[in-house]
């Protein structure tokens, strides 16, 4: 495309987002209760939240990449990067969080057939229905191709038994994407990728409770749940590579969610150790660790930008997903734990009124951020995954 | 910011890896050292001059390409990964864009022909001590005339002039002028270096003052960190081969998880690395207002990445990387002084809080 026709559609992007994109809606999340996930029992913070989802979604701004016919944007990469920086120049909220739209929707587009698009891709763009993410089990975890949770081919239906773990927000879901093992006699082979209403009779969630005291993963039952024939994806046996497929894109989101602090780590050891004479921070190591921190944040970001215009280039980066989730995974561990140290005694807040309200964050952040190198891939996992598919090293046989 | 080649640049990188891999492959810094010439290799140096490569920096009514900072990186790259022994860096990098950020119109017109035909060697003259630091300089400035002493300049025992770093301006001098004085040294890394001792030299200031000893010092450490790129990578490969080749306990090594996850830790590193080195070398090209920060994080995280690299180069080649037959051992030694010149990582850490404000 060339850049005059991408500089129009910026001045369009940016004419659009002026008149629409509501006042509020142009401010950092106050909390994470601010987020709309969408969904059946969705709900909305405020008023203008509802506004802007039901605008972005009828532009299919939601969705930009995806074609129109499936209520996205319809959008180059080029064009959806500048629509990218003109919602950032106004600090846009995103509109919607949703594992339909980050996970599940990029597979379906690639693996589903036509009627499964037409069915599932709007209403994910829309917000209309929330997905979660059938993976791991209690036996499967690291080692997801050993799952269990059985699909028997009972004639017009499939029949589902077993159980699922860490199914993230589980309890909200309306629909459920999900690997289930439809041959016992080999591994990788025998496992497929099916679509599960989460209202069907024999679906119960129980949320797990974690040492942040926040609940966002369930263990999930299926017990003797009949979904239609319609609802696999890709062929019978074939659930495996659509299943690492969408790890890709899982692993790649993961790896760019920050701690949602509103507070940086330079301003907390300021407000609490000071500077010296000499304009330093008052404790040497600890600022030399965050300086190391901020540079690793950088390199980070910078690496991130590198990917995504070598992507636009057509150079296949898709390998790279692994890398990210472990170096993000890394930053925002190492982050949360600065944040506690140099917060001090500030961080040792549970709840009440002795802290305000950032300071719990950090705390809660803190303990929350512990599943970033376990969720998505623990680390080992993910570099096990570098090592064979990009540096192409054997394994042990 | 752009990270994406173009087709000029990408010409250049492949001509200098070609370049660098047939007429200086490791093997001749071997040579030299074996020969015992301290780095001293005027030949390489003429034949990459011809190359275009002295003068990538100089516009072209100097007699130079003019391909910008990003094109000289990629040389200096290329150069790194062979350990080419040659003064591109000091006199391609630094002395071309003192003088380009400096020089006023007559002293450009002496030097930059010179330095783009490379007929000119120049050395930067900075350190006093053992350790990086600009600031602390004791040189004396009085009637056009400097004293004082630097340590450990790189190719200062072959160079005709110098950037000379005083505590608020930088100067020319020349090699051959009275009161320039130098001890060569015989450095670990083969490649040479001088202790000079100014005595009443004369001395030219370059216009600038302060900012510009930022400056230069900014572009002479954002081009050694493209060739310490280069050199981690270029470890990093031969480390790769290894462990796909090496058997143990009946195995190749590389099945081994636990050097599996070593080395991508090296890959994940030199990725970031590359992005930074890139990034910095962008912002000198497009006058960006974070240079300084940018040039600091490519150095620190080259330096990092770097010091990783080369260990792991020697470990995990297990007895046969302790071996002076074998080039892991010149890796490292060239490894260790460039991360230690121009600024080691905590220095470069030190600096990148204080431009961030704590």
């Amino acid at each position: 495309m060339s850049d005059a026709s991408l500089e129009a559609f910026r001045a369009e992007a940016r004419a659009w987002l002026d008149e629409n994109c509501p006042q509020s809606m142009r401010t950092p999340f106050g909390s994470e209760d601010e987020i709309v996930w969408g969904g059946r029992n969705g709900k909305f913070f405020s008023a203008d939240a509802k506004l802007w989802l039901a605008r972005m979604a009828e532009r299919g701004w939601t969705a930009p990449i995806w074609p129109k016919q499936y209520g996205g944007g319809g959008l180059s990469n080029s064009e959806n990067a500048v629509l990218q920086s003109e919602l950032k120049r106004i600090n846009a909220r995103p509109a919607l969080y949703s594992f339909g739209l980050w996970m599940l929707g990029p597979v379906l587009l690639e693996y589903a057939n036509e009627e499964q698009k037409k069915e599932h891709l709007p209403k994910i763009a829309r917000g209309e229905i929330r997905w979660c993410q059938g993976y791991s089990e209690p036996g499967a975890g690291s080692d997801l191709a050993g799952l269990q949770t059985k699909c028997e081919d009972k004639g017009d239906h499939w029949l589902i038994n077993g159980q699922k773990v860490w199914t993230s927000y589980a309890n909200y879901a309306d629909w459920c994407f999900c690997l289930v093992r439809t041959d016992t006699s080999v591994k990788h082979e025998g496992i497929s990728f099916v679509l599960i209403d989460m209202t069907t009779k024999g679906v119960e969630t129980r949320p797990i409770k974690l040492i942040s005291g926040a609940s966002p993963f369930c263990e999930t039952f299926f017990t003797d749940v009949k979904i239609p024939k319609e609802n696999m994806v890709g062929r019978l046996n074939g659930g495996w590579e659509i299943a690492k497929r969408l790890l890709q894109y899982e692993r790649t989101n993961i790896s760019g969610f920050g701690s949602g602090a509103r507070v940086d780590v330079v301003d907390i050891a300021r407000d609490t150790i000071g500077l010296g004479d000499d304009g330093r921070l008052a404790d040497g190591d600890l600022r030399a660790r965050i300086a190391q921190h901020k540079m690793a944040e950088r390199a980070y970001a910078l690496t991130t930008q590198r990917a995504q215009e070598e992507a636009k280039a057509g150079q296949n980066v898709s390998h790279m997903a692994s890398m990210f989730k472990v170096a993000g995974a890394r930053l925002n561990i190492e982050r949360c734990e600065l944040m506690v140290e140099a917060a001090g005694s500030r961080a040792f807040g549970w709840s009440g009124d002795g802290f305000d309200r950032d300071e719990l964050a950090v705390t809660r952040g803190w303990l929350r951020s512990k599943g970033n190198s376990i969720e998505g891939g623990t680390t080992e996992v993910n570099l096990n995954v570098v090592a064979k598919r990009v540096l192409g090293l054997r394994d042990t046989q | 910011m752009t990270f994406t080649l173009n087709e000029e640049q990408t010409l250049l990188r492949d001509a200098a890896r070609d370049f660098c891999r047939e007429q200086a492959p490791v093997a001749r810094l071997r040579k030299l050292r074996d020969d015992k010439k301290n780095g001293v290799d005027p030949e390489l140096w003429r034949e990459m001059a011809t190359m275009g490569w002295a003068g990538i920096l100089v516009p072209d009514e100097y007699g130079g390409a003019g391909l910008g900072y990003v094109g000289l990186g990629l040389v200096l790259e290329a150069a790194g990964r062979t350990l080419a022994a040659s003064p591109l860096h000091s006199t391609a990098m630094v002395g071309a864009s003192a003088l380009l950020l400096g020089g006023s119109d007559a002293q450009k017109a002496e030097w930059l022909p010179k330095i783009a035909s490379g007929e000119c060697v120049v050395a930067f003259a900075v350190d006093e001590g053992a350790h990086h630091a600009p600031k602390r300089s004791l040189l004396k400035i009085a009637g056009g005339k400097i004293s004082g002493s630097k340590k450990y300049v790189a190719d200062g025992h072959i160079a005709d002039l110098f950037i000379v770093a005083g505590p608020k301006d930088l100067y020319l001098v020349r090699a051959n002028a009275s009161g320039v004085s130098r001890q060569a040294l015989i450095t670990v890394d083969s490649r040479g270096a001088a202790d000079m001792t100014f005595d009443d030299a004369p001395a030219e200031a370059l216009a600038g003052g302060a900012e510009l000893v930022e400056r230069v010092l900014d572009r002479a450490a954002a081009g050694l960190a493209a060739e310490m790129l280069g050199q981690a990578q270029e470890a990093f490969e031969i480390t790769g081969e290894y462990l796909k080749t090496r058997k143990q306990f009946g195995q190749v090594i590389g099945g081994f998880q636990a050097l599996q996850h070593r080395a991508a830790k090296m890959f994940t590193e030199i990725e970031l690395t590359r992005s930074c080195v890139l990034a910095a070398l962008d912002a000198l090209d497009r006058g960006a207002g974070d240079v300084a920060a940018l040039a600091s994080l490519a150095k620190a995280r080259a330096g990092d990445t770097l010091h990783l690299v080369s260990n792991e180069f020697v470990q995990m080649h297990g007895g046969i990387g302790m071996t002076d037959e074998h080039d892991a051992g010149l890796y490292l030694k060239r490894a260790r002084v460039a991360e230690a010149l121009y600024g080691s990582a905590s220095y470069h850490r030190d600096r990148y809080a204080r431009l961030l404000g704590f």
